[in-house]
Order: structure tokens, then sequence, then C-alpha cells
């Protein structure tokens, strides 16, 4: 049984608090499909509020990963899809859950393939450690440290009267 | 006095003379000294209980390759796969090189069988020079040389008019002539039978109506010429009707089919195997279905191999590109068992189909069982299950559909002209 | 999927997992870098015995842009000895250890023979004879999908000219009783194998009865000199009257018909140039569309990926917050 780390309440705090961080007069926010992606969404709302102007992109690292012959495809692979130019832009990537680096390795890899941002930046929502490369992110909504064979998850339901609820498991693998 | 060989306590069937049942048959001096209660002493004895005694089988159509393609199969090797099969007479056919259009062919053909010694050779001569089909072979010096029938198997006698004066011509002397029915203007280009399965594999396929049209033209010509008209390996339901008909109507038309001809149909080749490749290709079932019927009322009186031994070289080079034929003298008899099984023909019935029905057909004093006659024998076990290895065949070749297939029936002793030839290593 | 024989072999949930990893693929070919590492270090093997530039090049650009090192071969063959000459190349440079084969052939199963002597390479299809063709299919499915905004599961293809000898034609016909839209089949009977009706399609002999109602009309390559000797029709001008595609023709299937062609096509045999130029026509976008769809059947093939589709029904919770 998963067990809950991180309650709505707690995640929600640390969204506000990201992108207050964040809060610039334009924002590019690119996520890691698929948890990022949702992130960044999350984050693009909260930023809007405050009169940000907000840009974004989402990167599905399928092709980019390190471990495409051990792992198989997810059968809906999404397309990248960066429709405004990245070349010349100060760029966040956003993703959930950040842990051995070699996502967002994979991530740097193929946001180049895009073009050539002024300057990328890391968000992620929990740091759970264990890294095996040397990314560290630049802002962190929850830091967390997991056991190694954990599997950390962020979740977002509906509850029954439609609102959207948050929560962050960890299981065994 | 001790004789020379003894089968003691089989079951005897003998169609020729309506033999069917348990007794002993003794062999001397080459000849069938007798059936029936044995008493005294042999010099050898085969314990056939549980087993069938019939006349030694005979195939009246086989390629030996020899002379001039030894590396698919020579008479050394052909003749060891026969007797395996439990057949002593052997009739080859005439698509060798130099092919058998000429006297002197076949006196170097019945040379050579002689010092193999192990069945007796029957050729069936060209009807035309080259196999080309435009002039006669000399047919009458052919059937001096021991030509028993006339065919240019392998290929058809196209030529409607070239047709119609060897029909003449062969029956002014009461000749045979086979026909390998294909009209080639239909089934240029074809690999397989024309049909669903053709058109999924987008594989040129042949029509059923490539036999069948130029065997509806010779049954014309059989009647305008008086003569015996042989169709064979016939494998659709179309050509089986006609020669049905044919007979009805007192014409002097007979037919074979082969064991891959009623035991497959044309869906074995899917997954492109060249193994199950072959002219005329296998058919649909409903064509499988009409080829049993003719075997069960008579209208195909026998069941011959059209043994086509072909390296691996030439199979192995994808379905359009592979050569046509498979082996067939060692699985005849162990197929051909499944319509004893399936009770489409007695075991007496079906036994006649591969012994005295081919004899008559060829004049041939053979095919039969009775005191005096040349002792050529067959000895099967006809429940034994065992497995097909293509790698054991006698054959230099190893071109079968039933590779790894588990056959019923199984030949454990052959006997040519009195002298065993042949015995199941394990059986012996 | 280690190899792609045809569509023979593929389930419908395959074949929607295929074009979904295609239509990611397609994000790759349209930013200004078309490179993406996912092949890196694999060797493709393009070895085609019958010319083909565009399939060929298609399979070509589509290793490329996933960082594989690509090889083309044109062989020739001997008509006698093709199956044997088919079999020392594939042994001889299967030897060289690709992973992947990419094989045209002009003999049906080509494929299903090779698979049996190279046990170590994936073997894709790229054209048998007239058997099957099955990545001009995916890339088809994709286009017509794409273009229509919907599944092509109800859709009518009315599918004209020379299908007995169109591997095309084939692949399209197990496409459609898999993903289930009808073929309407329309030629004279000569250019017809024997009960095409079984593969659940109907059958036209005239063309104008037949376009109407059609979502597609998919024209076929008519290679005219060969066709005429062997008496499958008497002359180009009477096989364009009676089964070319001309403006007035596709008017009665009206204007949301699309008009699809594998190339390479004969203008003023079985299409009029107007109507190959016309914003009905979606013939550049297969040619597009086939690189996409060729990445992804080189990923899957080489990937060994055997992740059933349907086993990924995995819930795609992509609910957002609101």
């Amino acid at each position: 049984m998963p067990e809950i780390i991180f309650d709505d309440q707690q995640v929600r705090k640390s969204l506000k608090r990201m992108a207050k961080a964040m809060a610039d007069d334009e924002v590019y926010l690119v996520g890691i499909r698929r948890g990022g992606s949702r992130l960044a969404n999350a984050l693009q709302k909260r930023l809007r509020k405050q009169g940000v102007t907000v840009w974004r992109g989402d990167l599905d690292i399928s092709f980019y990963r390190d471990d495409l012959e051990q792992t198989s495809l997810h059968p809906v692979v999404h397309s990248s899809e960066l429709t405004e130019d990245i070349s010349g832009r100060h760029i966040w990537l956003v993703d959930d859950v950040l842990f051995t680096g070699r996502t967002i390795r994979a991530a740097l890899d193929e946001l180049f393939d895009y073009g050539r941002p002024a300057s990328v930046s890391l968000a992620v929502l929990i740091d759970r450690g264990g890294r095996e490369l040397p990314i560290q992110p630049d802002l962190v909504g929850l830091q967390y440290t997991a056991p190694e064979d954990a599997l950390i998850d962020l979740h977002i339901e509906k509850d029954h009267e439609g609102k959207s609820r948050w929560r962050v498991t960890q299981r065994a693998r | 006095m001790k004789i020379d060989l003894l089968i003691q306590h089989g079951r005897l069937i003998d169609p020729a003379s309506a033999v069917d049942e348990i007794a002993d048959v003794w062999i001397h001096d080459g000849r069938i000294a007798g059936t029936g209660c044995f008493s005294g002493k042999a010099k050898r004895t085969i314990d056939a209980r549980g087993m069938i005694v019939c006349p030694g089988l005979i195939d009246m159509h086989v390629h030996l390759r020899e002379p001039g393609q030894e590396w698919k199969e020579d008479i050394a090797s052909g003749s060891k796969a026969a007797v395996a099969g439990g057949v002593t007479r052997v009739c080859c056919m005439p698509n060798t090189q130099p092919c058998l259009d000429h006297a002197g062919v076949l006196a170097q053909l019945a040379a050579r069988n002689q010092a193999v010694g192990l069945v007796h050779l029957h050729p069936i001569a060209a009807v035309s020079k080259g196999l080309k089909g435009t002039e006669l072979t000399e047919m009458r010096e052919l059937a001096a040389a021991g030509a028993v029938a006339f065919s240019d198997d392998g290929k058809p006698i196209w030529h409607a008019g070239v047709m119609r004066k060897a029909l003449e011509y062969a029956s002014s002397f009461g000749f045979l002539v086979i026909q390998h029915a294909e009209e080639p203007t239909l089934t240029a280009g074809g690999a397989i039978n024309e049909g669903w399965v053709s058109t999924q594999m987008g594989v040129p396929g042949m029509p059923a109506e490539g036999e069948d049209s130029i065997i509806a033209r010779d049954i014309m010509l059989t009647r305008l010429t008086d003569a015996r008209y042989h169709v064979a390996h016939i494998s659709t339901a179309g050509a089986v009707a006609q020669v049905r008909a044919a007979q009805q109507q007192g014409l002097k038309v007979s037919a074979e089919a082969a064991p891959h001809h009623f035991a497959l149909t044309e869906e074995e080749v899917l997954g492109y195997r060249s193994d199950a490749k072959m002219s005329p290709p296998l058919r649909t079932e409903a064509d499988r279905q009409a080829v049993i019927e003719g075997l069960r009322d008579g209208t195909i009186a026998v069941i011959a191999t059209d043994h086509a031994p072909h390296h691996e070289d030439d199979k192995r080079c994808g379905l359009e590109c592979a050569a046509f034929g498979i082996v067939g003298l060692e699985t005849m008899l162990p197929v051909s068992l499944m319509l004893v099984r399936e009770k489409v023909l007695s075991l007496s019935e079906l036994i006649a189909k591969m012994t005295v029905n081919p004899a008559r057909l060829l004049n041939l004093a053979a095919g039969r069982l009775a005191k005096g006659d040349i002792a050529d024998v067959c000895v099967f076990d006809p429940d034994e299950q065992w497995t097909l290895d293509r790698n054991r065949l006698y054959s230099k070749s190893r071109n079968t559909p039933w590779h790894g297939k588990t056959m019923q029936g199984r030949v454990r002793h052959t006997i040519t002209a009195g002298k065993l030839v042949f015995s199941l290593p394990e059986a012996s | 999927m280690k190899h792609l024989f045809g569509i023979a072999e593929l389930s419908a949930e395959r074949i929607r997992h295929l074009l979904s990893i295609s239509a990611s693929m397609q994000g790759i070919n349209r930013r200004s870098i078309k490179k993406a590492p996912a092949l890196r270090g694999k060797t493709v093997i393009n070895l085609f015995f019958e010319n083909s530039t565009r399939t060929r090049t298609s399979f070509e650009i589509a290793g490329k842009r996933l960082s594989a090192d690509v090889i083309n071969i044109s062989a020739s063959t001997s008509a006698t000895k093709k199956g044997e000459s088919l079999l020392d190349t594939g042994q001889t440079l299967a030897a060289m250890q690709p992973h992947a084969l990419v094989i045209r052939h002009s003999l049906a199963g080509c494929c299903h023979f090779l698979a049996d002597f190279l046990p170590h390479t994936s073997i894709i299809n790229a054209g048998d004879g007239a058997h099957e063709h099955p990545t001009q299919v995916l890339t088809d499915l994709l286009t017509i999908e794409q273009a229509l905004g919907t599944t092509i599961t109800g859709k009518v293809m009315t599918m004209v000219g020379d299908i007995a000898h169109s591997r095309v034609a084939r692949s399209h016909l197990l496409a459609a009783q898999k993903l289930g839209y009808h073929i309407r089949l329309v030629a004279p009977k000569t250019l017809l194998p024997v009960q095409v009706e079984r593969f659940g399609c109907s059958v036209s002999h005239d063309f104008d009865e037949a376009i109407e109602g059609s979502d597609i009309v998919y024209m076929l390559r008519v290679q005219n000199e060969r066709l005429a000797s062997a008496c499958c029709f008497p002359s180009v001008r009477e096989y364009h009257e009676t089964y070319g595609l001309h403006r007035q023709r596709l008017a009665r299937a009206g204007d949301h018909c699309l008009v699809m062609h594998p190339g390479p096509m004969n203008r003023g045999v079985e299409i009029a140039t107007d109507v190959a130029d016309s914003l009905q026509s979606r013939v550049l976008e297969q040619v597009e569309n086939g690189v996409a769809v060729r990445m992804a059947v080189l990923t899957e093939c080489i990937m060994h990926r055997d992740a059933a589709a349907a086993e990924a029904a995995e819930n795609e919770d992509e609910d957002d917050e609101d």
C-alpha cells in the first residue's frame, strides 16, 4: 500500500511558494511529460494570477532516454511541443520528482535540439535525493529523503465535489 | 530341402487373387513357392505376426534424376528410398539429361540398375524427341528396350496436333500415353494453386482450369483416336469428374493420384513453405475430397508418388523461385494408409492401387503373390507410429512437407525377386 | 516486435501503438535540429533489390534522424537466381551484425524466408513482391486520420487500379479488417486477384458509381507497358477514360474526399494533374509522414519492443488541476 508522505495542503503551500520565487516579467515553463507538465500547468495558473506572462512548452524525453533498451516505451508517447522559440530565453525546466538526474540530462539534451536558451533553471516539486549525475535543482518545493528502492509518485485527483486534490505517496518497488 | 525364405504368420493380402488371411508365404529361387500353412525348413524366416504381407509396391511415377542430375538422386539412392518404402518396381520418368528418348539410354539405365540390384526398373520413355513436343520418339524400339509407357512428364504434351499423332501412333501398338496435364499459357509464372491462398500471399497462382482444360482436350482426342490415355498426378475436382465421365463412356482413360494431393491442401504453403511446392500444386479442400472420392469409386485406379527429389539449393530460395516437387517414395505407404483409417478404401483396395492396378495398366506380370510369381513382397506394420525425420531419408534429397510429422504404418521388410533388400534397422 | 513482415502479423492495438509513436516522431521532423539519439550506435542496412527512391530515402532519413548508422545497398538480380542471391546477400550482410535489415524485393515472402536464416537481425519489409508493404499503409493511416481529425473506423476508401499486383492493396485490405474501415476495389477483372472479396471488401468495375460516398480515393500506380502487353487492358487511353481520376469524377465524391497515391504517380494515366495537385490531394503528406512512421518502426523493431500496446491502457490520468 502506498503511504502518503505529503498531503494536498502541503503541496499547495509549496506550489504557492515556488510560483512566488519564479515570478518575473515573463516566465517560460517547460514541463517534462507527464508529471512535470501537470506541475508546470499548476505553476502557470498561479503565476498568471500574479500578472506574470507565462510561456509553456512540454518535452517527451522518450527518445532521449539512456535506458531505451531496458524499458519499454510508454504506449502513448506524446509529442514534445515547444511552439515558442526557446533561443535566447530563460527557461524553467519543471519536473515533479527529482531522483537520479538522468531524466533531466535527457531533457537538457532534447531542449538543446530545439535551440540555444540564454539559461536553463530547474524547478522540482520533490527532491528525494539519490542523484547519479551532477545535477541540482534551483528551486525545490518539498525536500524528502526516500529509501533508494522507494517509488515516489505525485497524484492529482478530483474529490467528490470535483475539486482537485494533490497527494505525494511512497511505495516499495 | 530347405526353402530360401519363409514369411510366417502374417496377414497375407493379395488383391489380385482376392486373398486376405493369416498365412505363411514361402519363397524359393526368386519366386513364390507357395502360400498357406508351411511345414518344412527354411534358410531364413521372417516372423510377420501382426504385420501385413502384400505384393511389393509399384510406383509408376518416379523421377530418379539419373542420368544428369545425380546430385539430387541416382539409381542407387532412389532404389534404397524405394525399398525403404516397400516399393519393388519403379517406373522412372524420362525428363533426365539426356532424356529417355533413345533406346541406348534405356540400355544404360538397365545396366546401372542391374548393378545396384534392389528394384525392378521400368522406364517410361519420352513421347517426343528431346521432350520438345514436336517430333515423336521411336516408340517401338523404346518399348522393345523396356519402356512400359510414354510421357513427356515434367512438361505437358501441349500441342494438340502433336498429341493427336502421339495418341494415334501409340495406340496402333497398344502403348499407354501419360499426360502431365497443364496448359502452360494459363499456368505461366504460377508457383502455387490459384485461389484464396495465392491471393492472400501475393504469389502468382496456377488455376485448376490449367489442368482441366488440357484433360478436356485430351479426352476428346482419346475418343477420336481410340487410344489409351492416362492422367498423371490428378489434382482437381474438375479433372476427376472428366475422367469419370470418360470412363463411363467406355474410353480407355485412367488416372493416378499422388499421396500429397489426397493428404494435403494448398494451406500447406502458407508461411511460404517451398517444401509444399509441386506441380500440379496442392489444391483446395474440395479438390482433395474429389480426389479421395475418385479413389473410392475407382475412377482413380493408381496411387503413384511423383517422387521428385531436389537439392536444398533449389528449394532454399523463396517460394516463387523454388523448384517444383517433393520426395515421396518413403512416405507413400504410411500417408496412403490414412485412406484405410478414414474408411475410404479397404486395406486390400488400397494395396491394389499400388500393386496389381498399375501392373495391369503397364502390362507387367507383377503385383501378385500367387505360386510361381516373381517374389516381390512388402511386409509392413499398419499401426506403428513414427516421426519422419528428413535427415534420415534414404533419398539424397530432403524436400518433404512431412518432416517432423507423425506417420502411421511402417515398412519392415522388402523383398525383390526373392532377395531381402530392406529390413527396418531395429526390426531385423 | 522484432520484425515487421506485414500488417497481417499486427494486432489493431499494435497498429494504434505504432501510429501513436509515429505522431510523436513528427515533432522531431518539424523542428530545426531534426535529430534524436534514440538509435545511436545502431546499424540499419537498407537492402533494395528493386529501385525505389522514395521508400529507400524515407527509411534512410528515418534512421539518420534517430542517429542510427544507415547503409544503403542497391542489389540487382537476375530473374532466375534471385532467391539464391537474396539468401547469400542477406547472410553476408547479417554477418556484419547490423541491428536491422530493411528489405525490398520482388519475391513475395522474402522477409519470412530470410528471417528463418538470420536469427539475430530485425527484418523490416519495405515491399515484398505483390504481398505486403506495411510501412506505406501505416503512413497512409497516419495521414488519413490526421487529415480527417478522427479515426478511420467506419470510413470508406475506394481503391482503384492494379490490385492484383499491388502489395499496398493487400496491406490495406488487411488493415481495413483490423481497424474497421471499408474498402471498395475498382478495377477490371484482369487487375483483380481471384476471390479478393474474401478480404471483406466490395468490388466494382464502375468507378463513377463506386466513388460516390467515398471518404478517401486511393489511386494505385499502373505499370502501363507491362500491363498492356499482358492483356490486362487495351490501352492507356481507355484505361484513363474508365479508371483514371479526373476532376469531374472526383466531384461525385465531394470536396471532403481525400485523394491519395503511394507514388510515383503516372500523371494522365491513373490520375489527372489537376487532381494530383489539388487541395484534396494528400500525396505530399503521405511522403512526409512516411519518415515519421519509419522512425517509429525502426525504433520498435530494433529495441525489440514487446510491451503490448494494450497492457498500457494504464490509466492516462491527464487530469489537470482546475
